[in-house]
């Protein structure tokens, strides 16, 4: 089994390789190596998940390591590829091959009509293997290669429609915000192999405790400084919105349920490093509930249907560092799980919803939309309940489990941020909902006539993902703490829970942990009632009207939060004026100092040789006593200076 | 066989064959001056498979007595990083030979008989190892060179080559004068002349405190000068810009390589306690020129300009890695040299392909290009990314090596240099957006059917180095063992040198 893993990612970046190449010539059949390739890969990842996760051999409890050859021998400094699976690998695989199938497939039928569709293939594929080999590499520099290599296919995929300036704009944004995550990232690579002089993860992990902790504390600071570029938390948030530039199924494999989980998975993975920090750990659950509430609360007034998914997936993911930073890692990892599958499934829904109004995104111009497109609505409306938390739906269990450890592990400012985020998330679901599907259709008259369903091929994934959206978290998470997922997971962060005293304690339904269940479901019944009432609904049984004059004198009786919320909190404009306008003064006056000053100064030296050569043309008399003299002068100038020298 | 001799000198026999050639027959001539590169190229395969890189010291020894009143001998030799470099070297060549077929139109035979004796010089240094001889070939280079860019070249031509003459001169002169001084210095202590020039001899000589901080500082300006190291890098983005393309490729890969191999082959093993001595300035100019070099690029309206400042960043990695004294830097400063050899070379190439179509390189005037030529939008784009370290390909090696050793030894240097990581992205990605994405500009439409996408020459110049850098990044050992001898030589060399006490300047 275990010689079977170095296919996961050579399939498809075989398929990449094939596909580049005469791509071009196959026309509409270029889809197929691709897909065939990713759906391989999805079924030798399943066979080998469940070797693993039972325990069989090679695994056994600790998993199995594969090495294939040495890539870096430069002395002391040694890198081999070599993948290694555990349960952990085994939760990412389960994410990562069966998202990026069902993506792969909703493809062939959104990106039909598009003139760069090989190349779209080539991207996904080359995209699936940069993933994979992030998730099974077992040295941090193979992951930092992994690391860059997805954040070279997310430039190429939000660029994808390069003709349009904000998706040039957009790419090269992500590509460069998440530079400066990486910066952060390499330095502690750097630190670590200086310290240790090993980049092999266990290694590391294993001889982390023997390192000065103001040293491992810097560690766990610049792996999280990484974290934070890919998985786009506060302050490097600004990338993903944008990004929503890229094709739907892009932003739907890799900006909500694979790449930006690899921060999560990165710190997850080194939560024994982190656990030797513990004010780091702080460190990281503010940045992540900061995030989840500031994204939460620019979600409430954002009118593209895609950037309000966008928002939302910032704020998720929030909530997955706070989980981490509280030290529950289970509940982290289960969180992306079904974050995955829910919004991708949201994702691939709204991309139908999209091509079903002939690419517009603004939901001011949608509304009614249920009607004509029930699976498209079915689908995400089972998306909008599993994130609002409403049991049984798999959001629901990951989330209240992030809540519950909070509180138990002694973070009640935590929790208290976490639950009010859970009652904004289950608003602004419910206000996208009731914008695009319910009510009357805004737009023009001869689109909502041509208003279809999408083909099978597109709904059938949202079908596929509507299921483990519903069922995931009562299959592997449930009883509450002691799930399925518990079991696999819970040697893996064994090491780190200890560190950090986390006793595992009975789960008390007519305890604390009933009461805190009791208070997530009621927070997020609460935003969805609100925003059922501003924004109608139609469900069966349940009519109501949406309140467009109620909506708007709301904001106008909060226009600073309105405002604020509106322009994203002014990120965007501040970083401009840091980074591009003053950061630009900078670049040119420094050409400006190249050119006036240093080059200036040579230029000067040499204007000065040419002028002295030409004064001292009347040195040159012809006539011999002149020279005579200069000689002597000369040779008492040296003999006086040698024995000046000398004497010393 | 003298293969040393050989390689080094059948460029000269091209030369010379050319040069009796009739001036009518342009393709005769390219034929000749392309096979004889071709010849060459080959004859340093055969040296690279020849060389044996688990054994110490310098293989293919050749030694023959030139001026022996001076002890100066026409002695050759090559360890791992000659190896490398020649190989480089004799690779480049025939690559700039071959796409100057299209552009260079003009006095055809001079130009081929000025590249061909330009190997000749750049081939003997990286063999040279008596420091007369070195010094001449040093020189060598110098004049076809001049003559490239002064005829071939752009408008502002002669500006440009005298500026980069003079400046070059001024360096190599002062280093004439370091190694006459060591040569006395050898004879005086040894009261003979045997040996005053061998590299073999002096190195490890252990020249007194004043001579090395001397001699070094002279060897340190030729040196700075070719590589460029900020102050000293202003004539390289004049001399890019007016350059042919060809010339360009070779300035970029092999002559700025030049300067690192002189540190890494006379300065520091010659001057150990000299270069303990200058290694905290020296660290400071490369980290300037690291920075500065990236952020001046983000501002350059002319795309050679752009690549150019590019390379002052770039090369700040191989001194950075020199002067760092440790075994992985050293790694990574050498792989930096071959792999910026690879990726500017190419850079220059691709800058070339669009320039001989447009004649604009103005940045500005671009957009929208991928439109127009898709294939040499992915090759520019291709190698856009592997100029910014891309894991995967080989620029990316060469630069964490020289962080990771860098940062064992002095961790905020590592620190500052890491952070060019954003610029480079900033302004490669810019540029690249600017020339290529968005709607197609109204230059371009101007230029109309003319804008052809990649010919088979020009794809036969680019795909080698693509693969190079390929092949490199997923198997760099290739590189690291064979220069594996010539680092732990420079290493024991450098370590054992004593850091000298500046008191005496008070």
């Amino acid at each position: 089994m275990l010689e079977l893993v170095p296919l996961i990612p050579a399939l498809p970046i075989a398929g990449f390789a094939i596909t580049a190449l005469i791509g071009r010539r196959l026309g509409k059949r270029a889809s197929v190596i691709p897909v065939l390739a990713v759906i391989a890969a999805w079924a030798i990842s399943m066979a080998v998940v469940y070797a693993v996760l039972t325990h069989q051999e090679p695994f056994g409890e600790a998993g199995a390591t594969i090495a294939l050859w040495q890539w870096i021998p430069a002395g002391a400094f040694h890198v081999d590829i070599a993948f290694h699976v555990d349960a952990l690998t085994a939760a990412l695989l389960i994410v990562v091959t069966t998202i990026g199938m069902l993506v792969h497939i909703y493809s062939i039928g959104y990106m039909s009509h598009d003139p760069g569709y090989w190349r779209f293939f080539a991207y996904l594929n080359l995209f699936m293997f940069s993933m994979l080999l992030l998730v099974l590499a077992d040295n941090f520099l193979v992951v930092f290669v992994a690391w860059e290599l997805v954040g070279l296919c997310s430039y190429l995929l939000i660029g994808f429609w390069y003709r349009r300036r904000s998706a040039a704009l957009a790419a090269k944004k992500a590509f460069i915000v998440n530079r400066v995550g990486d910066v952060g990232f390499a330095l502690g690579i750097m630190l670590i192999w200086s310290q240790l002089g090993t980049l092999n993860i266990g290694e590391v992990i294993e001889r982390i405790g023997e390192l000065d902790s103001v040293v491992v504390s810097l560690i766990a600071l610049l792996i999280f400084a990484g974290a934070v570029g890919k998985s786009a938390q506060f302050p490097l948030h600004v990338w993903l919105p944008d990004a929503m530039e890229g094709p739907t199924p892009v932003s739907a494999l890799i900006h909500a349920a694979t790449m930006v989980n690899a921060g999560v998975y990165l710190v997850a993975r080194t939560g024994a490093i982190f656990a030797h920090a513990p004010e780091v750990m702080v460190v990281v659950v503010a940045v992540g509930i900061f995030t989840a509430i500031l994204a939460a609360s620019i979600a409430f007034t954002q009118t593209d249907i895609k950037r309000v998914l966008a928002y939302s997936t910032l704020s998720q993911l929030g909530y997955m560092f706070a989980a981490l930073g509280v030290g529950a890692y289970t509940a982290a990892i289960f969180h992306l799980m079904t974050h995955g599958f829910f919004k991708g499934l949201l994702f691939l829904g709204s991309g139908s919803v999209i091509h079903a109004v002939h690419e517009e995104q603004d939901m001011r111009r949608m509304g009614g939309l249920a009607k004509k497109i029930p699976i498209t609505y079915a689908t995400m409306a089972i998306g909008a309940i599993a994130i609002s938390g409403i049991p049984p739906l798999a959001g629901f269990f990951s989330k209240d489990e992030i809540l519950a450890e909070s509180f138990k592990n002694g973070f009640l400012w935590v929790w208290a941020i976490g639950l009010l985020v859970a009652g904004m998330t289950a608003f602004y679901m419910f206000r996208l909902i009731g914008l695009t599907f319910w009510g009357g259709f805004r737009g023009p008259r001869e689109i909502w006539d041509r208003v279809h369903e999408s083909p099978a091929v597109m709904t059938i994934p949202l079908i596929l993902l509507a299921i483990p959206s519903l069922f995931i978290g009562l299959a592997i998470g449930f009883p509450p703490e002691n799930g399925l997922l518990h079991g696999w997971l819970e040697p893996i962060f064994h090491e780190a829970r200890e560190l950090l005293h986390l006793e595992h304690h009975e789960y008390q339904v007519f305890g604390i942990d009933g009461a805190l269940l009791v208070a997530s479901v009621a927070i997020a019944v609460i935003g969805i009632v609100i925003a059922l009432r501003l924004f109608g609904v139609e469900f069966p049984g349940l009519r109501g009207q949406a309140r467009p004059e109620a909506v708007q004198r709301l904001s106008a009786r909060l226009p600073f939060p309105y405002r604020a919320s509106l322009n994203k909190w002014w990120f965007d404009e501040l970083y401009d004026l840091l980074f591009i306008r003053i950061g630009g003064r900078i670049a040119a006056f420094l050409w400006w100092f190249d050119r006036v000053v240093v080059d200036g100064t040579v230029n000067g030296v040499g204007v000065l040789t040419t002028d002295a050569g030409r004064g001292l043309r009347r040195v040159q008399t012809g006539r011999v006593q002149n020279y005579a003299l200069g000689i002597a002068i000369g040779l008492i100038v040296m003999a006086g200076s040698y024995l000046v020298i000398a004497g010393r | 066989m003298p293969i040393l001799t050989l390689i080094t000198f059948v460029p000269l026999a091209g030369a010379i064959l050319i040069a009796f050639l009739p001036r009518g027959s342009v393709g005769l001539v390219r034929a000749v001056a392309l096979g004889t590169a071709l010849v060459t190229f080959v004859l340093s395969l055969f040296l690279l498979v020849g060389f044996l890189p688990g054994r110490p010291g310098f293989q293919f020894l050749e030694e023959v007595d030139w001026i022996p009143a001076f002890g100066i001998q026409y002695k050759l030799g090559v360890d791992g990083l000659s190896v490398a470099l020649v190989v480089l070297t004799t690779t480049l060549t025939w690559i700039s030979i071959l796409a100057s077929f299209g552009p260079i139109k003009d006095r055809v035979k001079e130009y081929m008989i000025s590249f061909l004796i330009l190997e000749v010089g750049m081939i003997g240094v990286f063999v040279a190892l008596d420091l007369f001889l070195f010094y001449i070939f040093f020189e060598v280079v110098l004049v076809p060179m001049y003559l490239i860019i002064g005829i071939w070249g752009g408008a502002n031509r002669i500006y440009a080559t005298i500026k980069f003459v003079i400046y070059t001169l001024v360096g190599s002169l002062l280093m004439l004068v370091g190694i006459l001084a060591t040569a006395f210095a050898f004879q005086a202590a040894t009261g003979s002349w045997n040996g005053a020039f061998d590299y073999e001899q002096l190195r490890g000589f252990g020249f007194d405190g004043t001579l090395q901080l001397f001699a070094f500082g002279a060897f340190f300006l030729a040196f700075a000068i070719k590589v460029p190291m900020f102050p000293f890098h202003t004539w390289l983005p004049d001399a890019h810009v007016e350059a042919p393309t060809a010339g360009s490729v070779i300035l970029a890969g092999i002559l700025l390589k030049l300067g690192g191999y002189g540190f890494i082959r006379f300065a520091v093993p010659l001057f150990a306690d000299a270069a303990q001595t200058w290694a905290p300035l020296i660290i400071v100019l490369s980290l300037i020129a690291i920075i500065y070099g990236a952020i001046v690029a983000l501002v350059q309206p002319d795309l050679k300009k752009l690549v150019a400042y590019s390379s002052v960043s770039h090369m700040g990695f191989v001194t950075l890695g020199v002067f760092a004294f440790q075994e992985q830097a050293l790694q990574g400063a050498i792989l930096q040299m071959i792999n910026h050899g690879l990726i500017t070379g190419a850079l220059f190439l691709l800058v070339g392909v669009i320039y001989e179509r447009t004649h604009d390189r103005t940045i500005a005037k671009y957009g929208g290009l991928s439109e127009r030529t898709p294939v040499y939008a992915v090759a520019f784009g291709f190698f856009i990314f592997a100029s910014a370290g891309l894991p995967g390909l080989s620029g990316f090696v060469g630069e964490f090596l020289t962080l990771v050793g860098t940062f064992a030894v002095n961790p905020w240097a590592a620190v500052v240099a890491t952070f060019v990581m954003i610029a480079a992205a900033a302004y490669l990605l810019w540029m690249f957006q600017r020339v290529f994405f968005g709607e197609v500009s109204e230059f371009l439409k101007g230029i109309g059917h003319h804008l052809e996408d990649l010919r088979p020459v020009e794809t036969l110049t680019l795909v080698p180095l693509g693969a190079l850098v390929v092949v490199f990044g997923l198997v760099p050992g290739l590189l690291l063992t064979l220069v594996q001898g010539t680092v732990t030589a420079m290493i024991g060399d450098a370590t054992a040198g004593n850091a000298i006490n500046l008191a005496f300047w008070r």
